[in-house]
């Protein structure tokens, strides 16, 4: 029973530590440019563009709800004009991110380690490294900096479908008066606010490519092991993101006070 | 130049190579023959660098590729190319594509360059006019062509063929056969054939290396390696699953 605990703590941080190495190694790559400008393009294309209507929706419906569940509640204490306030700063700082990381991490991660696992079950990973091909050069590099690069846009899609719906929902549905409104969200939201939420989102990315694509390369051999690895990628990406997500709140409106943004 | 001195590789408990020692001279041909799952393709692995051994030592024209990282060995590799038993396709690209896929990383060539590189590939492994049909189109015959014109494209100086002729009948097993002899002819190139297919090790090899028991049993010449006595050789050659067997296929020969 002990030795299960150790063994299975000890795999736990090898783990981590393989995706630190992978991490360091792609980062590194990153900046030597040998990976394809073409191949960025298209993962940039892949999980940027089409996994918009999946955030899209997303955001929509977490700021229609958040107004409706957030109206009701002010209105008992007849602060229904600081609905679009608070649905605005959650977008901002904390849903928008979160969810279109979770959003991306169930869509895109799995594919990531699903399309590499079968890479490497079918030796086609061995294949690029005879061709004098480094996998992290041509595997890792584009997914992580179109990751990098799309997650924060996606958010501030996420983050303006949001507000533009609770206002719809506010406004038009539960009756709230729009000028005040509107100028409360203005007054109480701040650029700090969308800052974070665009720093979290590009961290995000870099934790849903890490671990999609360090899942598939390690993945077990046949048909189960590209299955496990794809659940894992997205359960593990998915859980980081929420757990990371407390950590990075806390570090970043720290800072955000002591540069007084 | 190929040298391979005292390899071992175990994956985990069970002991694959043991104590592996044998020399392949630059344009020699040879045939690495033995049971499945007996380490042949492991031994070809540790030879590109896919692998590392437990112990030993790997020599690539007089280099030990050992100590090199992975980004060392990716100047190594490009002397190589390789055919994989599941011609291993990068699915996701046309055949132009994957036969192109060395030429773009490594070489600065124009796409019309490239193009007319890609068609001379697939005219020598008579596969001309494939060009745009995905991997998942072609036959197993044809995919091994395409991974041998994407191994051969940028001209390597060593070629290593996986198992090429499992799972294709006897006629395509020929023309991949000849294929392998005509790329060896033509590009005087070092060969080595991992196979358990008794005619592609004689046709193709120059010399045949017999792996057995973990180790090298027996190397010799085709024709001297197919006549041997040795009665290992004799049981693996002939195709006897029993040593019994061995003794009434003797008695029974004409």
């Amino acid at each position: 029973m002990i030795f299960s605990v150790q063994n299975r703590i000890s795999e736990w941080l090898a783990g981590l530590g393989r995706i630190t190495l992978l991490a360091r190694e792609a980062i590194a790559s990153a900046f030597t440019l040998k990976f394809g400008r073409r191949d960025l393009l298209y993962q940039i294309y892949f999980i940027g563009i089409k996994s918009q209507s999946v955030v899209l929706v997303t955001g929509a419906f977490t700021g229609m709800v958040l107004a409706a569940q957030t109206y009701y509640q002010f209105h008992k204490v007849k602060m229904d004009t600081a609905t679009l306030a608070v649905v605005s700063v959650s977008m901002c700082s904390e849903l928008g991110p979160v969810l279109t990381a979770l959003m991306v991490a169930g869509r895109v991660g799995a594919s990531m380690a699903a399309e590499i696992g079968t890479m490497r079950v079918t030796e086609q990973i061995d294949a690029l490294r005879t061709l004098a091909t480094h996998p992290i050069d041509y595997l890792v590099v584009p997914r992580l900096l179109a990751s990098n690069i799309a997650l924060p846009l996606l958010t501030v899609e996420a983050m303006a479908m949001g507000i533009a719906a609770s206002y719809f929902v506010g406004v038009h549905l539960l009756g709230i008066e729009p000028v005040y409104a509107w100028w409360n969200m203005l007054k109480y939201s701040h650029d700090s606010d969308v800052l974070i939420g665009l720093i979290k989102s590009f961290i995000y990315g870099g934790i849903i490519a890490l671990i999609g694509c360090y899942k598939g390369m390690t993945c077990g051999v046949g048909a189960q092991g590209v299955g496990r690895a794809t659940t894992e990628a997205v359960v593990y990406a998915s859980i980081t993101v929420l757990i990371s997500n407390f950590f990075l709140t806390l570090t970043l409106e720290k800072i955000a006070v002591i540069l007084n943004l | 130049m190929i040298e391979v001195r005292n390899l071992q590789k175990s994956f985990g408990a069970q002991k694959v190579l043991n104590d592996v020692s044998f020399r392949i001279e630059t344009g020699e041909s040879v045939a690495i023959i033995g049971r499945s799952g007996g380490g042949k393709s492991v031994l070809l692995k540790h030879i590109i660098g896919l692998l590392q051994p437990d112990a030993g030592e790997v020599f690539i024209d007089g280099e030990n590729i050992g100590p090199l990282n992975e980004r060392q060995l990716l100047r190594v590799r490009r002397k190589f190319g390789m055919v994989f038993q599941g011609a291993a396709l990068f699915d996701s690209m046309t055949v132009a594509e994957n036969v192109a896929f060395g030429l773009r990383r490594h070489e600065n060539l124009t796409e019309a360059e490239i193009a007319r590189r890609v068609a001379g590939a697939l005219e020598m492994v008579d596969l001309s006019g494939t060009e745009n049909k995905n991997p998942a189109e072609l036959s197993g015959g044809m995919r091994k062509r395409a991974g041998l014109a994407r191994a051969i494209i940028y001209e390597p100086q060593i070629v290593l063929y996986d198992e090429p002729t499992t799972g294709l009948d006897p006629i395509v097993s020929d023309s991949i056969d000849k294929l392998m002899m005509r790329v060896r002819d033509t590009l005087q190139v070092t060969t080595v054939v991992v196979t358990h297919d008794m005619r592609t090790a004689r046709r193709v090899g120059q010399r045949v290396l017999m792996l057995h028991d973990k180790k090298i049993y027996a190397t010799g010449a085709p024709q001297a390696f197919f006549e041997s006595p040795d009665p290992i050789v004799r049981q693996f050659v002939d195709g006897i699953a029993d040593a019994k067997d061995l003794l009434d296929a003797k008695i029974n020969l004409p």
